[in-house]
């Protein structure tokens, strides 16, 4: 557990590093997931169990650790009010055309692979 | 009552108390969600976050003091992001079996997706701040959060507007996938997890474990592509 936690630090922690240092438009943590990903595949073997472990806790819990940014909304009650229109349309409209698109292309070029049971 | 005074003013000084507010809600949200069964409007985090914003306006407590203790679950978020790299490597031969499909799908969406809202709130009357902050909506609020920094957005605003966009897709996945005749699990997992990153993904892993899985992958490869492209389209878009 705690090895696992200081592996997953450890890669955000590098990727912050890396992504200020050299200017990069990604997010510390994103360049952490690659680094840990480009190590697992370098590594050619199953992650260690205290790793998927760890790592299934924290993504299990996922939902609880957006809660503190979530009340956030808290601070922009002004701004939400004064957008509410633009927003009330923008968020749901977008989002029906991203999984259309998304849906639809990755049918159509996905179909020659042998089809999955759900 | 002078002593419950005190020790409220205590309280208020020490991070326990945003710390422990926000796992006991968390943990009622959960409870409470579960009598709402399938309801979209019974996710926990929405039920949390609805719970503590009203905790914090009815003590007119203000945000910078919960998230003094707060601050403790929202960093973990940084090291969940880079444990998203497991489920991809779980799933790396699948994803390297379909990535020429995957990659055009989730490149085309992510576009769409982040161009029309901003196109949207833009038309509308919607300012700078909030169409930069609405970008990056479509991904994993700390990558969204990120993004939307950079850009010149609002990092909270563009938190709320993950949020809401997760919750939409929940609704929204099921029938858009119905309407566009899409029966394949790994294209109705990566739309999920493209458009509505882990809340919706987290809806299709009751569906079906395929969709899950590639629903975690868009998560994680969107955060990448839209962290790449937003930066580039947003100075176009936000006017």
């Amino acid at each position: 557990m705690l090895n696992a936690l200081t592996v997953l630090i450890l890669c955000q922690f590098v990727g912050e590093v890396v992504a200020r240092g050299a200017g990069l438009p990604l997010p510390g943590p994103v360049l952490g997931l690659l680094l840990l990903l480009g190590w697992l595949v370098l590594r050619d073997r199953a992650p260690d169990p205290a790793l998927r472990q760890t790592g299934g806790w924290l993504l299990a819990h996922f939902g609880l650790l957006f809660v503190p940014a979530g009340v956030g909304v808290v601070t922009q009650l002004g701004v939400l009010r004064a957008a509410w229109l633009p927003l009330l349309v923008a968020i749901p409209v977008s989002t029906f055309l991203g999984l259309l698109v998304t849906g639809w292309v990755m049918q159509r070029l996905a179909r020659a692979e042998p089809p999955d049971s759900p | 009552m002078d002593k419950l005074f005190h020790l409220w003013v205590y309280l208020e000084t020490t991070p326990l108390l945003g710390l422990a507010a926000t796992l006991v809600v968390w943990r009622g949200a959960v409870w409470g969600s579960s009598f709402l069964g399938t309801n979209p409007l019974g996710n926990p985090m929405l039920l949390s976050v609805l719970t503590l914003v009203a905790l914090l306006l009815i003590t007119s407590t203000p945000y910078s003091a919960y998230f003094e203790g707060a601050q403790y679950v929202h960093f973990l978020l940084g090291p969940a992001t880079v444990a998203l790299a497991l489920p991809m490597h779980a799933n790396l031969s699948r994803i390297r079996a379909s990535a020429r499909a995957i990659l055009p799908a989730l490149l085309a969406g992510s576009v769409v997706a982040s161009v029309s809202a901003m196109l949207i709130a833009r038309l509308l009357g919607a300012d700078r701040t909030v169409v930069l902050s609405l970008a990056p909506k479509s991904v994993t609020t700390p990558i969204a959060m990120g993004i939307a920094e950079q850009i010149g957005g609002q990092p909270s605003l563009a938190a709320v507007f993950v949020l809401l966009t997760g919750l939409s897709a929940i609704v929204l996945v099921g029938p858009t996938m119905k309407l566009a005749g899409v029966r394949d699990m790994r294209a109705q997992g990566l739309a999920a997890g493209m458009a509505g990153h882990g809340l919706a993904t987290a809806r299709m892993l009751l569906v079906s474990e395929t969709a899950g899985a590639f629903g975690g992958l868009a998560i994680g490869l969107n955060g990448l592509i839209t962290a790449v492209l937003v930066p580039l389209l947003a100075g176009f878009l936000a006017g």
